[in-house]
């Protein structure tokens, strides 16, 4: 893909989160902020690639550890990340029918 | 210039995983949505990574030599032991992210989320510092020699990332009380701080025509520096804001890396999370009525007692009892709740919920009125009334719960203070004059539960709703208060 292609899809990302960040409820900023958080750590990707490819001239090695090491921090987030915001969904519950107890 | 040897499947996927993201926050719109919103979040992250481990499998050449891109003719055998490092790595994180996940308190939530951002940040140098290393296993460079456009989004990436770093390490001390929340002051820090920031980006450009190690690591130095230096000087008051603009910086932080590896999950993503924290960072700078960058240049919540607190001669109040209190309660029509982050502090929402539920049995309504920046992250007091089983349909935001304090009988305060002050309205002089307040004032009866009547919020302001001839003061710690209401309402 050649630069103008990318800024493309980093410019119409942009305004699609725009929009869509907007129409969260603001009772949701907690999670907002905690799912974001998880998504952001996609940068795994680039932590995956560098643990994989060892051993080509002398950053290799190097290169892999500081990938594994990623790898560790950006898992932490995502499955830290995705179960916290799964933990505070769940409690949001909608008023329960009269007579209900919780 | 080579082009990076992409699998349009890989790519297709990647994209497929970035529409999840978006879905997943398109979730977020409703709590009833939103778990389906966080699932959609689980699986495109899934596929964005069962996609680099298919597409990355760790080859081992019979010579000893590994190598990603299949360039070489001898036959590759899969080097397992890579693969089961890095699913090591995986699981390591899993369960570290898990355990946490599961055992914090509600009222740590934004430590916790700034303790990611940091990790976060941290990921992005990590990657940004392998890419620099051994460019030939991301396809950014030629012979050694690194693309210049992609040394431009390396620079940027380990420097947005680091500032997002070594910024969230301090916004997390700072929230998880380890580091006092008023702000420090360096002298000539906005000097420094720019004189810094121009180096950075002086050094990222000289990058482009130079790919010295040394050009690399001094703009990763000098970035952990600045992300420092910047948060260090903003108080406690301003944590939503400055959460909310880490949360926007590991955006730009990932898109920069998706910059580098033409990863389309990585842009939409960054572009995602970095408007998101933009727009928080917005919504909190409004609802405090102060523009972002006075609240980057930081001091706000020490420098300003003098400013506002003009001594003020001893005004009389009125106190209450707990048994007051709840006779009052019990004889409203309509009670309105407001949390703030006091009640965080001593956990308060759960014999808050109690209180609520006695009242509603005494057929009281009961409501709940959320000021945008009551607590130290955005959405924060909504968290803590859903972990206590408060309805959400009780809960109301500034704008759509104002106009009713008139017609309520009982506003009950607990724990916010800057967010009620009608200085804010009308006195010019005020520091948080301008920002939109609850106007507890109009109701019947005000129960203000408080410390001490010592200490006046963050922004240091003394409270005419305090010496209001409606107001009782209800003074101990909110908890207990709370607690000692719920029993006299038997």
């Amino acid at each position: 893909m050649d630069f103008i292609s990318i800024l493309s899809i980093f410019v119409m990302a942009c305004f699609v989160g725009y929009y869509v960040v907007w129409s969260v409820t603001p009772a949701l900023h907690t999670p907002l902020m905690a799912v974001t958080n998880a998504i952001s750590s996609v940068i795994i990707v680039g932590a995956l690639i560098a643990a994989a490819a060892a051993g080509i001239g002398e950053g290799g090695a190097t290169s892999k550890w500081l990938g594994l090491l990623a790898v560790v921090l950006a898992s932490v987030n995502i499955f830290g990340g995705f179960a916290v915001t799964a933990r505070m969904l769940a409690m949001y519950k909608k008023k329960a029918p009269a007579g209900a107890k919780h | 210039m080579e082009h990076i040897t992409v699998n349009p499947w890989a790519s297709l996927a990647y994209l497929v995983a970035g529409v999840c993201f978006i879905l997943a926050l398109r979730g977020l719109s409703s709590p009833a949505t939103s778990q389906r919103g966080n699932r959609m979040g689980i699986i495109g992250m899934t596929i964005a990574v069962v996609t680099t481990l298919i597409t990355h499998v760790p080859y081992l050449f019979s010579d000893g030599w590994t190598l990603y891109a299949p360039a070489r003719d001898i036959t590759p055998f899969i080097d397992w032991l890579t693969v089961a490092e890095i699913l090591a790595a995986i699981g390591i994180g899993a369960a570290i992210g898990i355990t946490t996940a599961r055992r914090i308190a509600m009222t740590d939530m934004p430590q916790l989320v700034a303790a990611f951002h940091s990790l976060v940040g941290l990921a992005a140098v990590l990657v940004a510092c392998a890419a620099f290393l051994n460019p030939g296993a991301f396809g950014i460079a030629e012979g050694g020699v690194i693309f210049a456009q992609s040394r431009i989004e390396m620079g940027l990436g380990v420097a947005i990332g680091a500032i997002t770093f070594s910024g969230s390490v301090i916004a997390f001390l700072k929230l998880n009380g380890n580091m006092g929340g008023a702000p420090i002051l360096l002298p000539g820090r906005h000097v420094i701080n720019l004189g810094v920031l121009a180096a950075i980006l002086g050094l990222v450009g000289y990058f482009t025509i130079d790919q010295s190690a040394w050009v690399f690591w001094t703009i990763t130095v000098l970035s952990f520096v600045i992300g420092f230096l910047l948060i260090v000087p903003i108080g406690g008051a301003d944590m939503p804001v400055v959460v909310s603009m880490l949360n926007s910086y590991s955006g730009w932080a990932a898109a920069a890396m998706g910059f580098t590896l033409h990863n389309t999950a990585m842009i939409i993503t960054g572009a995602l999370v970095g408007s998101s924290g933009a727009i928080l960072s917005y919504i909190m700078c409004k609802a405090m009525n102060r523009s972002f960058i006075s609240v980057i240049a930081g001091g706000f919540g020490g420098e300003t007692a003098a400013a506002g607190g003009a001594p003020k001669e001893q005004r009389p109040w009125k106190r209450g009892s707990a048994e007051d209190a709840a006779f009052l309660l019990e004889q409203a029509e309509q009670v309105i709740i407001v949390p703030g982050y006091g009640m965080a502090v001593s956990q308060a929402q759960h014999a808050l919920r109690e209180m609520g539920d006695k009242l509603k049995a005494h057929g009281v309504r009961v409501k709940y009125a959320i000021h945008p920046v009551a607590g130290r992250m955005p959405g924060h007091m909504n968290v803590l009334l859903a972990e206590a089983n408060v309805p959400y349909d009780d809960v109301f935001e500034l704008e759509d719960i104002n106009s009713e304090f008139a017609q309520t009988d009982v506003a009950f305060v607990i724990g916010a203070n800057d967010v009620t002050n009608p200085a804010a309205k009308t006195d010019k002089t005020s520091p948080i004059y301008g920002m939109p307040v609850l106007d507890v004032g109009k109701a019947k009866t005000v129960l203000f539960i408080k410390r001490s009547m010592g200490g006046v919020g963050y922004a240091g302001v003394d409270n005419d709703v305090f010496y209001m001839d409606n107001t009782m003061m209800l003074l101990g710690d909110a908890k207990k208060m709370v607690e000692e209401i719920v029993k006299s309402l038997d």
